[in-house]
């Protein structure tokens, strides 16, 4: 058990990686990512697990890492957008956003692809109230969301015909 | 202002006694946080009064539902997605498993505890108004022992609840005895997803030869804790339902609500809403015993 106002250290992995850390365990793990690991593609928008930003996938699970006091990711399967730049279903989400104009200001978009990655490992063939309730916990303010409920859809498409 | 985490501490005891233990030594100082989605957003804000915190995450003896032949035990520590994947959940307490279904969005769902959400103890909470209709009881747990107590009787009021500061909840437990009834339930709010509700409703039905047998009605964002109408449900109990029950229902359900102007409504608005929602309950009852005589 570790009791600590100090830091204390820790080992989860990232990416794949096993990484170790001195960190205070009340820090929050988006915290941690950005500034210990560089990993600056996990954003911060509210703060308050509202706007799904910071997503990563936690041993699998979607969770927004604003609210992950670092403590709790001790020996966890840390996922960050940067980890599925070699995911061929993350891949596939990708492209279908460019080419559907699914990213504009580009903000939400590793927590889109995030949760978009996240359902469809879950629901490969979803249907668009699997889309919608998927990706509800992520805000857009650029697209109106439905460029980017068409480029899932479209991604879960082609996967099925591949 | 955000918080200093240097400010904080965290401990992670990796087992039940270990951390019912430590909250026994300082029972007054350790704040348990499971998946954050309500502390962390205080710490975020700089408005968490805690300086000292548990974490109770992953706790395995908190994170089990156990399905006995007259009840589910759903251990506090369950997030909204284990509900919502739970077939017994599924099938036999509906309410339940659509609650869940409108906590936040997915990532919330995924951390999110049903423990948590009876213990921050917001009237407006998803998942509580669910337990009051199907009359849950709650195990209550510290290092004197188990107690089990009703739920109903567990807010006491705006924010205050039974539990002890060295206690946890432990369970959840539902009776398995709802398979005749008729589920209603809705959430009001600006959006399903994301969203806290400005009304919602958890309600069962029972007819008996087109006569109400049994009835409960559970509100949430109504009053200073969730509650069950219980007045209306007396003058609906033994009635058949008709137009002029229905002018009843609304009249009682107003009258036994207390509800608030605030951020996200008026409680002129939830009243008007409150009302319809019973209305429309007590319309689905009444057409699925003509849809038995059929």
């Amino acid at each position: 058990m570790i009791a600590a106002k100090s830091k204390c250290e820790l080992t989860l992995s990232v990416n794949g990686e096993t990484k170790t850390v001195q960190a205070y365990p009340m820090e929050r793990l988006l915290d941690v990512l950005r500034q210990e690991f560089g990993l600056t593609g996990t954003k911060e928008g509210c703060g308050e697990g509202e706007c799904g930003a910071c997503s990563v996938l936690m041993d699998g699970a979607l969770v927004n890492s604003c609210l992950i006091p670092v403590l709790q990711a001790k020996g966890a399967s840390i996922v960050t957008i940067e980890g599925l730049a070699g995911d061929s279903r993350a891949r596939a989400v990708q492209d279908s956003f460019l080419e559907h104009g699914g990213a504009q200001c580009g903000i939400c978009t590793p927590g889109m692809i995030l949760a978009a990655v996240s359902l469809l490992n879950k629901r490969p063939e979803p249907s668009i109230e699997d889309i919608r309730e998927g990706l509800a916990g992520n805000l857009c303010r650029c697209t109106g969301y439905i460029q980017i409920f068409e480029a899932v859809a479209e991604a879960a498409r082609r996967s099925a015909a591949s | 202002m955000r918080s200093d985490p240097a400010e904080f501490e965290l401990v992670a005891p990796d087992s039940l006694p270990k951390a019912l233990a430590l909250l026994a030594e300082n029972s007054d100082t350790w704040l348990p946080i499971a998946g954050g989605t309500d502390v962390m957003v205080q710490f975020a804000a700089g408005k968490l009064p805690a300086r000292k915190l548990m974490s109770i995450w992953n706790l395995a003896e908190l994170r089990r539902i156990e399905v006995l032949p007259n009840e589910i035990r759903i251990g506090a520590g369950c997030t909204y997605t284990d509900l919502r994947e739970n077939e017994v959940i599924a099938h036999e307490f509906p309410l339940l498993a659509r609650a869940a279904s409108w906590v936040g969005g997915i990532a919330n769902q995924n951390r999110g505890t049903i423990g948590g959400n009876i213990v921050n103890a917001s009237p407006a909470a998803d998942s509580l108004p669910a337990l009051l209709a199907y009359e849950a009881d709650l195990i209550l747990v510290s290092v004197r022992g188990e107690r089990r107590l009703a739920y109903r009787h567990f807010h006491t009021d705006y924010k205050k609840t039974q539990l002890a500061p060295d206690e946890l909840v432990r369970a959840v437990c539902l009776p398995r005895r709802y398979s005749g009834y008729l589920s209603y339930t809705r959430k009001v709010g600006t959006r399903n997803a994301q969203a806290i509700s400005k009304v919602c409703v958890a309600a069962l039905g029972r007819l008996d030869d087109g006569v109400i047998a049994d009835v409960r009605i559970a509100m949430g964002s109504v009053a200073p804790v969730p509650i069950r109408l219980v007045e209306t449900e007396q003058i609906l109990n033994g009635q058949r339902v008709d137009p002029s029950l229905l002018q009843l229902a609304r009249k009682t359900a107003a009258a036994e609500i207390r509800p608030i102007d605030d951020i996200r409504s008026t409680a002129r608005y939830r009243t008007a809403v409150a009302n319809n929602l019973v209305a429309e309950f007590l319309g689905r009852l009444g057409a699925s015993g003509k849809k038995d005589r059929e």
